[in-house]
C-alpha cells in the first residue's frame, strides 16, 4: 500500500523538528487535549455555572438584579406542588414505560435471535422507530392520536370498544405518551439484549439439551444469567433516558392538559423558557440530575448485589 | 409496529377530505399536493439548508476535535477520559442550555450559526470519539511502530497512516453525528432563530400554531425522517453503539 513511498519521504528527511518531537512526547494528553478542553467548556463549566444560578434569585434580563438566596430556591420547589407534580409524572412515566419495553425487547431480541437469516431486513426495520426523528415521531402519533379523526380511535371503534380521548384525558395523557416511548425504544432494548445473546456460547445450550432441560429451565439458567449484564446496561439506558424524555412530551402536549403530563424536565422548561425564572429552573435542574445520577448508581447497585 | 410509518406516508399522500374523513379512507388516489404545500409555502428547503448547515458544521469540528482524542483514549487506554463521556449523559441537556443561553445573549449570539454549531458539538463529539475509538483499537499499534522507526513522528504516522486506515470508521461515525444532529430539537429550538431555523423546530412551530392541515404535517414528518433512514441503513451496525454514546458500557 501507500506505506513505502511514505516511509521513504520520512527517511530521506532530517529527525522530527522540536515541536514534532515536544507532540510525539506528550501526545497521550495533547491529542484528546483540545476535545476534552471543549466538552470542558460546553458541559462541565455550564454544570457548574447551573450550580451556582441555582442560588441566585435571578431572571433572563439583565435590568433585574440577582440576588444570592442560598439554598432558597430549592427550599421554594420542596415547597411547590407543581414541583412535586412533576417528579410524580416523571417517574409514573417511566415506570410506565420502561418495564414494558424492558420485556417487549428482551421476547424481541429472543425472536430475532432465533430466526437468524431473516434479520438483515428485519433488523434494518427494528431501527427505524429509534432512529427517526423525535419531532416527526411525536407529530404522527398525535395525529393518530386526535380524539376526533385518529386512526387509533377508529381501530378501538372496529374491535368494539369506546373512544378514547387519549391525551386530551388528564388520566390517560401519561399512559398514551408512555405507549410512543415504548414503540420508540423496545427496539433499542432488543438489539443490546441481542446483541447479549449472540456473544454467548453454544456448548451450555448443547449440554442442557442432551440433559432434557426444558425450554424454561434453558432460559432461567442458562440464557438469563449470561444476558444479565446486557439486561442491566439496557435497563441503566432507558431509566437514565425515560426520566429526562423532552421532545416527545413538549411537541405533543406541552405538559397538558393543564399538568396532566409536566414531568419534571418539562416543568424546568417552562419556568426557565416561558417564564424565564432563571434561578428557580436552574434550582430544578439540578434535583432533576441527582435524581437522574440516584437512579442510575441505584441500578448499578443493584447489579453488583445480582 | 411499522405501522405509524405506513399512516403517515399514506396521510401525506391524501387530500384533506380524505384524511378528515370519519371513517379512514384506505383506498385513494395518491396526491403530491401535500408536499409542494410543504416545500413552497413553508420554506422547507431554507430550513433544510440550515438544517444541513448546522450538521456539517459540528461534525467536521468534531472530527478535527475528536479524532486525534479517539485514538489517544485507544492508544494510551485512557479509560478515564471514555468513561467521562459517559458519565455526562447522565446530565440533561437543558442543564447545559440555560447557561449557554445566557452566555450566548450576552455575547448576542442567540439565533446564530455560531451559538447552534457550538451547542450541537455536545452531541457531535461524544459520538465521534466514542465510535472511532472502536476503530482505532482494531489497528495493530505495529503499524505506527514501523513508521516512527523510519523516522516519521507519531502525529505525522497518525495523519498519513492511521488515518487512512480508519476511514471507514470516520465516515460511520460522521454519519452517524449528522443524524443526531438533524433530529435534534431541544438546542435548534432555544438557540435558533428566524434565519437560523433548523426543520424540527420548523415543522414543530408548524403543528403549534394551529394548523389542521393534516396532511402537509404528515408530509413534513416524512420529509424529515426520510433523509434519516435512507443514511441509517447504512450505518446500520453501529447504531446502538451511537446510542448508547454516553450510554453505560455492559
Amino acid at each position: 500500500m501507500s506505506l513505502a513511498p511514505t516511509n521513504t519521504r520520512a527517511a530521506r528527511r532530517a529527525p522530527p523538528p522540536g515541536l514534532a518531537n515536544w507532540m510525539d512526547r506528550n501526545l497521550r494528553w495533547v491529542f484528546p487535549a483540545p476535545a476534552m478542553l471543549v466538552l470542558f467548556l460546553l458541559t462541565i463549566l455550564p454544570l457548574a455555572f447551573n450550580l451556582i444560578l441555582s442560588t441566585q434569585d435571578r431572571s433572563v434580563s439583565d435590568a433585574l438584579p440577582s440576588t444570592f438566596v442560598g439554598l432558597g430556591n430549592y427550599g421554594a420547589a420542596l415547597k411547590d406542588p407543581r414541583f412535586w407534580n412533576s417528579v410524580r409524572l416523571m417517574f409514573l412515566f417511566t415506570l410506565m414505560s420502561v418495564p414494558l419495553q424492558m420485556l417487549f425487547g428482551l421476547g424481541l431480541a429472543l425472536l430475532l435471535n432465533r430466526n437468524m437469516r431473516a434479520s438483515g431486513l428485519v433488523r434494518a426495520l427494528v431501527l427505524l422507530p429509534m432512529i427517526s426523528t423525535p419531532v416527526a415521531v411525536a407529530l404522527i402519533w398525535a395525529l393518530m392520536m386526535d380524539p376526533n379523526l385518529g386512526v387509533l380511535n377508529y381501530f378501538l371503534e372496529t374491535l368494539g370498544l369506546g373512544r378514547s380521548l387519549w391525551l386530551a384525558d388528564s388520566r390517560l395523557v401519561v399512559p398514551s405518551l408512555a405507549l410512543v416511548d415504548i414503540w420508540q425504544w423496545t427496539p433499542l432494548v432488543s438489539l443490546i439484549l441481542l446483541a447479549g445473546l449472540q456473544t454467548m456460547p453454544d456448548e451450555p445450550f448443547e449440554a442442557a439439551r442432551i440433559d432434557g432441560a426444558s425450554p424454561w429451565q434453558v432460559f432461567r439458567f442458562i440464557t438469563w444469567p449470561t444476558l444479565q449484564p446486557a439486561i442491566f446496561a439496557a435497563l441503566t439506558l432507558r431509566l437514565i433516558d425515560a426520566l429526562k424524555t423532552f421532545d416527545i412530551i413538549e411537541v405533543m402536549t406541552q405538559g397538558g392538559p393543564g399538568s396532566a403530563s409536566e414531568t419534571l424536565n418539562v416543568y424546568a422548561y417552562h419556568t426557565g423558557f416561558e417564564f424565564l425564572r432563571v434561578g428557580y429552573t436552574a434550582a430544578l435542574l439540578t434535583l432533576l440530575l441527582m435524581i437522574v445520577a440516584v437512579v442510575a448508581v441505584g441500578v448499578n447497585l443493584l447489579r453488583r448485589r445480582a | 409496529m411499522l405501522f405509524p410509518f405506513a399512516w403517515m406516508i399514506m396521510m401525506s399522500l391524501k387530500t384533506q377530505v380524505q384524511n378528515t374523513a370519519a371513517v379512514p379512507v384506505w383506498y385513494f388516489t395518491p396526491v403530491l399536493d401535500n408536499y409542494c404545500n410543504v416545500i413552497e409555502r413553508n420554506n422547507f428547503l431554507s430550513f433544510t439548508r440550515n438544517s444541513l448547515t448546522v450538521a456539517l458544521a459540528a461534525t467536521t469540528i468534531g472530527m478535527v476535535l475528536g479524532l486525534p482524542a479517539a485514538y489517544a483514549i485507544a492508544r494510551f487506554r485512557q479509560r478515564g477520559l471514555g468513561l467521562w463521556i459517559l458519565i455526562s449523559r447522565i446530565i440533561p441537556y437543558i442543564t447545559f442550555l440555560l447557561p449557554l443561553f445566557l452566555g450566548f445573549s450576552k455575547l448576542g449570539l442567540i439565533g446564530s450559526f455560531t451559538a447552534l454549531i457550538t451547542s450541537h458539538l455536545i452531541i457531535t463529539l461524544p459520538i465521534i470519539i466514542w465510535i472511532t475509538i472502536a476503530f482505532f483499537e482494531d489497528i495493530p499499534s505495529d503499524l505506527e511502530e514501523a513508521a516512527l522507526v523510519d523516522g516519521s513522528s507519531r502525529a505525522g504516522a497518525f495523519v498519513r497512516i492511521i488515518l487512512p486506515l480508519v476511514m471507514p470508521g470516520v465516515v460511520t461515525a460522521g454519519i452517524l453525528a449528522m443524524i443526531f444532529s438533524w433530529n435534534q430539537f431541544l438546542f435548534s429550538l432555544i438557540l435558533g432563530g428566524p434565519a437560523t431555523k433548523t426543520v424540527p423546530v420548523a415543522v414543530f412551530n408548524f403543528l403549534s400554531y394551529g394548523s389542521q392541515d393534516y396532511g402537509a404535517i404528515a408530509a413534513a414528518a416524512v420529509l424529515i425522517t426520510l433523509p434519516i433512514i435512507v443514511l441509517s441503513l447504512t450505518v446500520q451496525r453501529y447504531i446502538v453503539r451511537g446510542l448508547t454514546a454516553g450510554g453505560v458500557k455492559g
